[in-house]
């Protein structure tokens, strides 16, 4: 890596002054982040922790009922604590293995937003809000493109609001080196309507399959969706898949999420 | 260079670390403590696996610094002061489940998480909880055989040692 | 009741104790006073000509020590092969030089183009980092039958094409294996790839480099299965300092699979650097650096012909092979895909004729060379499919088909080359069947069905020969090497006993296996018995760990030394019981004489050698230290059959393995505990060749897994639990022990079976599926399943 400082603020408000150095970068749970400054992919001048502020922590339930994340939650801790959205829980639980879910964050995930990652499956899904030091962010606005989101430069996501659907599933077919996510489908069912998330498979990183989502609306069975499945143009092809086959794979996983989701 | 102390295997320790310096490059070069491996630099093969506050975690995906006032564990402080090995340990001996030693440092850290959490998981989950620790040499079985019998679970009808 | 001492006893491993608490001694914990530490500028081009490299900026940079180009190399030796090919017209391969740091040219995505020699290893790279490179892209060659036709690009200028060799075996019976075709009732036909796989010990390769400017001695510590080798190699071929000045120390190594025996550049980079910078070198490879250092293995495209007669007999085998080199010849490349490969195209069956053709061609790729198993899983693999395939074209019984064919005496002569001294095919092949519950597969079919998934059942046979020997045969066969093995055995005045063996542990257990033996031989206990490896400063000249030789080489040289302890031993015995040597019976520790109650302790005897008060001074030397160097008089040859039973998931095309059962035949074992253990281990890596890996380039000679982001290796939850059995043993007749070798033969025989599983499955289906390439992701079988 190259070398930079390093800062670990305890308030939002000092984490966003400590970010306005040129270069400096936020650093949550870092298993992403690391491993790229490793390959020295990135150069930050200053990386600053967000792990030691209170303020980001932990799970609650809000006044109109969505469940609200702290943007430094681990993975660990919403599969453990998020008991009241069982799609999300799950989603969390299956990111890659134990240890890393001990220390990535949600907010790190949905920052970087890489291509395969879950959890922007589950924002978009969810019709999440974003919220940030500075303001708050739809889901629909805030994902941009492969590991391009809405967020400006210094900005932090503080805080992930979900929205709880009645029912939800996450099902993720799993790329067999990297454990991420080959094509992985987030459905949630709500009253006036469902919603699918599509990651892994895109290009252009999570996306939300309409075609599905009108049929589902209006019938939520596998059935509804039989033998659909959305053009393979502009989808991922590499190594581990052509883009026929990842375009086929979401299909296949948004019927397994409409049964499982029930 | 900053001073950084944490508190690893009961033992207050503090040395020298660059904003970069990893926690599994701290525990290894500036505490000597080589037990900690480093096998892989994707956050992948699980050798480096730590407890930090009693959590297990990826030591080559951890900053040294974010690591200040924590208390660490690594496989040095795994047997008993006098050497004798702990239950995990001695079932991984017991049935054979490790071969060249490089991944078993991460696998009984990794191992020993998933028991306290999970006293008696079952084979599927011993799997998966394993999902972030690669061994080249064992295939697994005895590995997996071992976390079981360490579990306090009969594994007598598992094929073969 | 099982033993609890000697053969046949599986003890719990002595060295699980250091590896368990964190106190093993792997080549990155040894730090060196004042060692300095290197990063290599590696080519991120496959094939260009390097026009100049600017290394002002770099030198200049904080910490930099010494920044090495291949200039600095020129009058240094390359890196040598140690196995020259003869083709089949005569002439000797083409062997390209291999320079240490890149000279002219970069010829792979990974070529060391500069090493830069700094304060700390951040340091280095940053400094690497600085260094102009100006380099001329050429056109890379990656495809092999593309780089053998006309007009190619050249890997290597000097040579005249990019053909290692073109190997005919046996050439002499090429027209009788042809007409042999020529009057077949049947020709079943095949083309595969066998993967090419990257090794993945767990722990990356570390060298560093340490020397003496008082004595003029150098140290290498290496991540090595064979130090003595690479002092040979690096001391003779590279640097050119005779073995009393350097001494190699391969400590406590995790794990090698093949591809920590070969010489590597970063070892001769860093015994050289030490002595001109005198100062300690150290290197110590990332896991991403491994994917584009570390010899590769596999990588063989073939097609296989097999003919039978009208009652289905086989008649002759034929095959085509295309095996990849690499850019350069890595230490033992050249006798991969011919004498470890062309000589098991016989396996179980008594096939009477036979031909192999194996084309060795350079690419810009990373050298390739053996790998567990290597070559005799990929003629495994390319037989045991072709037989699959025969047995469906011919709607007959995949089992009943080869055990028509097996050969049932022994010994037994293959038509290449190589004489099989012991097996028991059949025996193997019951063992399986026992244990596989064939019979209730339709049920478990039916089960899988019903859950909307196809089951498949594979099963395959596999003859595999270890401990490569003779040395006078295979020097002829063109091995630059001996390949005996060595033991010194020093007993103390106590009675313990250390033993100092050339042989080299690295996950195998040696520790623990080696002392049974003389356990047993002594009739003391295992305890007594210490054993030293991996450093040439203190154990004889050896060849070190590969091939599933072990055992039968570096444990037969063990009891060969052994013996000759217990022959003085008994002289000694004799003198203090004033009997005659000849009546001296050693049995449980003691010596007595025969038909008498006299007797005297293990430990008195011992004593008295090193303290010959009462001792036959006149006839005997004092001490009781022998050494021993054993060279085998032929292969040992492993056998079994293996069983997979898989399940696809038609929708996504996802392999799940849901059985895997192992027969093998391994002779007499030592520890059966350690034994069951390498079997698994080679089958989990047979499921990740079948399964999982694969090191893919792209047109541009660009490795697409180049980390373990795309390479997939085998997790727990990829595998079963799995069954196996060693009950079928028949002894090899040529060494003292019987013992076979049982490190390669899960890796061997592992990938044919889960394939012709995944085969059965998709036919089950309705699949019009003969074949699919490993590994069978689930995009490639979907793909076969969709057409």
């Amino acid at each position: 890596m190259y070398n930079f400082d390093f800062e670990k603020p305890s308030t939002i408000a000092d984490a966003v002054s400590a970010l306005g150095t040129e270069d400096a970068q936020a650093l949550a749970g870092g298993q992403t982040l690391l491993p790229t400054m490793k390959q020295r992919l990135a150069s930050p001048s200053k990386l600053v922790s967000l792990n030691g502020i209170a303020e980001m922590q932990g799970i609650c339930t809000g006044d109109d009922g969505a469940l609200c994340i702290g943007g430094a939650t681990t993975h660990a801790d919403v599969a453990a604590g998020a008991g009241a959205y069982p799609g999300l829980a799950g989603l969390a639980a299956g990111i890659g293995d134990p240890a890393v879910r001990a220390r990535g964050t949600i907010g790190g995930s949905l920052a970087n937003n890489d291509p395969s990652a879950c959890y922007p499956a589950g924002a978009l899904a969810s019709g999440a809000t974003l919220v940030t030091n500075a303001r708050e962010i739809a889901a629909d606005d805030y994902f941009q493109g492969m590991f391009t989101t809405a967020l400006d430069e210094g900005e932090i996501l503080t805080e992930v609001r979900f929205p709880v659907p009645e029912a939800s599933n996450y099902q993720k077919f799993e790329q067999p080196a990297s454990r991420f996510a080959l094509v992985g489908v987030f459905v949630a069912k709500f009253a006036d309507g469902v919603r699918v998330a599509v990651t892994g498979a895109s290009e252009e990183g999570v996306f939300r399959w309409t075609e599905a989502e009108t049929a589902l609306s209006g019938n939520f069975s596998a059935e509804a969706i039989a033998d659909m499945a959305p053009g393979s143009d502009g989808m991922i092809s590499d190594l581990h898949g052509t883009a026929a086959y990842r375009a086929h794979l979401v299909g296949v996983l948004t019927r397994r999420a409409v049964t499982a989701a029930g | 260079m900053s001073q950084v102390t944490m508190t690893v295997n009961g033992k207050e320790m503090s040395g020298a670390a660059e904003g970069r310096t990893l926690l599994s490059q701290f525990l290894r070069e500036t505490l000597g403590l080589t037990g900690t491996h480093v096998g892989c630099d994707t956050s992948q093969c699980g050798a480096c696996v730590v407890h930090v506050d009693g959590v297990a975690i990826k030591a080559c995906t951890m900053l040294a610094l974010e690591a200040e006032g924590a208390s660490v564990d690594t496989i040095e402080g795994q047997a008993a002061p006098d050497g004798t090995l702990n239950a995990l340990q001695q079932a991984f001996q017991d049935h054979h489940g490790l071969q060249c030693g490089f991944c078993t440092p991460g696998m009984i850290m990794s191992a020993a998480d998933l028991l306290k959490n999970n006293p008696q998981p079952t084979e599927a989950e011993v799997r998966h909880h394993l999902e972030g620790n690669i061994c080249r040499c064992t295939g697994y079985h005895n590995i997996v055989k071992a976390i079981l019998a360490a579990s306090g679970q009969d594994v007598s009808s598992i094929a073969a040692e | 009741m099982p033993k609890d001492n000697g053969i046949g006893a599986s003890p719990k491993r002595r060295e699980d104790v250091r590896f368990l608490s964190g106190t093993g001694n792997y080549t990155d914990d040894i730090q060196v006073n004042g060692q300095a530490y290197v990063h290599f500028l590696r080519s991120d081009i496959a094939h260009a000509k390097i026009n100049g490299i600017d290394l002002d900026a770099a030198s200049a940079m904080p910490g930099v020590i010494k920044i090495f180009t291949g200039a600095d190399f020129e009058g240094v030796g390359g890196i040598p092969c140690g196995w020259q090919i003869t083709d089949r017209h005569g002439e000797p391969m083409q062997e390209p030089a291999h320079p240490v740091l890149a000279q002219g040219k970069v010829r792979y995505v990974g070529d060391q183009i500069a090493a830069v020699v700094a304060e700390s290893v951040e340091q280095a790279r940053d400094a690497a980092e600085a260094i102009e490179v100006d380099l001329e892209e050429l056109p890379a060659v990656v495809d092999m039958k593309a780089a053998l036709a006309d007009g190619a690009t050249k890997v290597h200028d000097d040579l005249t094409s990019n053909l290692c060799y073109d190997w005919g075996f046996v050439e002499e019976n090429k027209p009788a294996v042809d007409a042999a075709f020529e009057a077949a009732a049947h020709v079943t036909t095949l083309e595969l790839r066998n993967n090419r796989l990257v090794a993945n010990p767990m722990e990356p390769r570390v060298a560093i480099g340490d020397f003496n400017r008082a004595t003029g001695d150098s140290t290498l510590y290496t991540t090595s299965q064979n130090p003595h080798v690479i002092r040979l190699l690096m001391g003779a071929f590279v640097l050119g300092i005779p073995e009393h000045k350097l001494r190699v120390v391969a400590p406590d190594v995790g794990g090698g699979f093949g591809t920590k025996i070969f010489h590597y550049a970063e070892e001769a980079f860093c015994t050289f650097a030490a002595k001109s910078l005198n100062r300690a070198v150290k290197w110590t490879s990332t896991r991403s650096e491994a994917f584009i250092s570390d010899a590769h293995g596999r990588d063989h495209v073939t097609k296989i012909e097999l003919a039978l007669d009208a009652e289905n007999n086989f008649t002759a085998v034929r095959t085509d092979t295309h095996a990849n080199m690499g850019a350069y010849l890595s230490t033992f490349a050249p006798s991969v895909p011919t004498w470890l490969h062309g000589t098991l195209m016989a396996g179980n069956y008594k096939t009477p004729l036979i031909y192999v053709n194996v084309k060795a061609v350079f690419t810009n790729t990373v050298p390739v060379d053996a790998y567990r198993g290597a070559g005799r899983p990929e003629a495994t693999f390319q037989l045991e499919r072709v037989v699959d395939k025969a047995a469906r074209e011919l709607g007959v019984d995949p089992i009943a088909l080869r055990r028509q064919n097996f050969i049932t005496e022994f010994p037994y002569a293959t038509p290449v080359a190589v004489e099989y001294d012991t097996g028991d095919y059949h025996g193997t092949m019951d063992a399986l069947e026992n244990m596989a519950d064939i019979s209730g597969f339709e049920a478990r079919r039916k089960a899988s069905e019903a859950r909307g998934k196809l089951r498949g059942f594979g099963v395959n046979c596999y003859i595999e020969a270890c401990g490569i020997a003779p040395s006078n045969l295979v020097g002829q066969l063109g091995a630059r090497a001996g390949l005996y093995e060595s033991a010194t055995v020093r007993v103390n005045a106590t009675g313990g006993l250390v033993v100092m063996t050339g042989s080299h542990s690295h996950g195998q257990g040696h520790e623990t296996s080696f002392p049974q033996v003389i356990a047993e031989m002594i009739g003391i206990d295992e305890s007594m018995v210490e054993i030293v490896h991996g450093d040439t400063a203190n154990t004889p000249m050896g060849m070190g760990t590969y091939g599933s030789r072990s055992i039968a080489v570096g444990g037969s040289a063990m009891v060969r030394a052994t013996e000759k302890i217990i022959a003085k031993a008994k002289k000694i015995a004799a003198h203090l019981m004033e009997a005659a040597d000849a009546d001296i019976e050693l049995k449980d520790g003691a010596f007595s004489v025969a038909g008498t109650d006299k007797s005297v302790a293990w430990g008195d005897v011992t004593l008295a050698a090193y303290v010959p008060h009462n001792y036959p001074l006149e006839d005997i030397e004092p001490g009781l230290e022998e050494t021993a160097f054993y060279d085998p008089a032929n292969f040992t040859y492993p056998s079994g059959a293996y069983a997979c039973e898989v399940e696809v998931d038609p929708e996504t095309g996802k392999v799940t393995i849901e059985a895997f059962n192992a027969a093998d035949d391994f002779g007499n074992i030592i520890n059966p505990m350690i034994v069951d253990g390498q079997v698994h281990g080679g089958i989990g890596q047979g499921i990740g060749q079948a399964l999982l890996e694969n090191a893919a380039y792209d047109e541009n000679g660009q490795l697409l897994s180049a980390s373990y982001m795309d390479y997939a290796m085998p997790r727990a939850s990829d595998v079963p639990f799995y069954g196996v059995d060693h009950s079928s043993q028949t002894p090899c007749t040529h060494n003292p022990l019987g013992v076979k070798g049982c490190g390669e033969a899960g890796a061997i025989g592992s990938p044919p079976a889960v394939i012709n599983a995944v085969v059965d499955a998709l036919r089950s289906g309705g699949h019009d599926i003969h074949h699919i390439d490993m590994p069978v992701s689930p995009s490639r079988v979907w793909q076969a399943m969709n057409g």
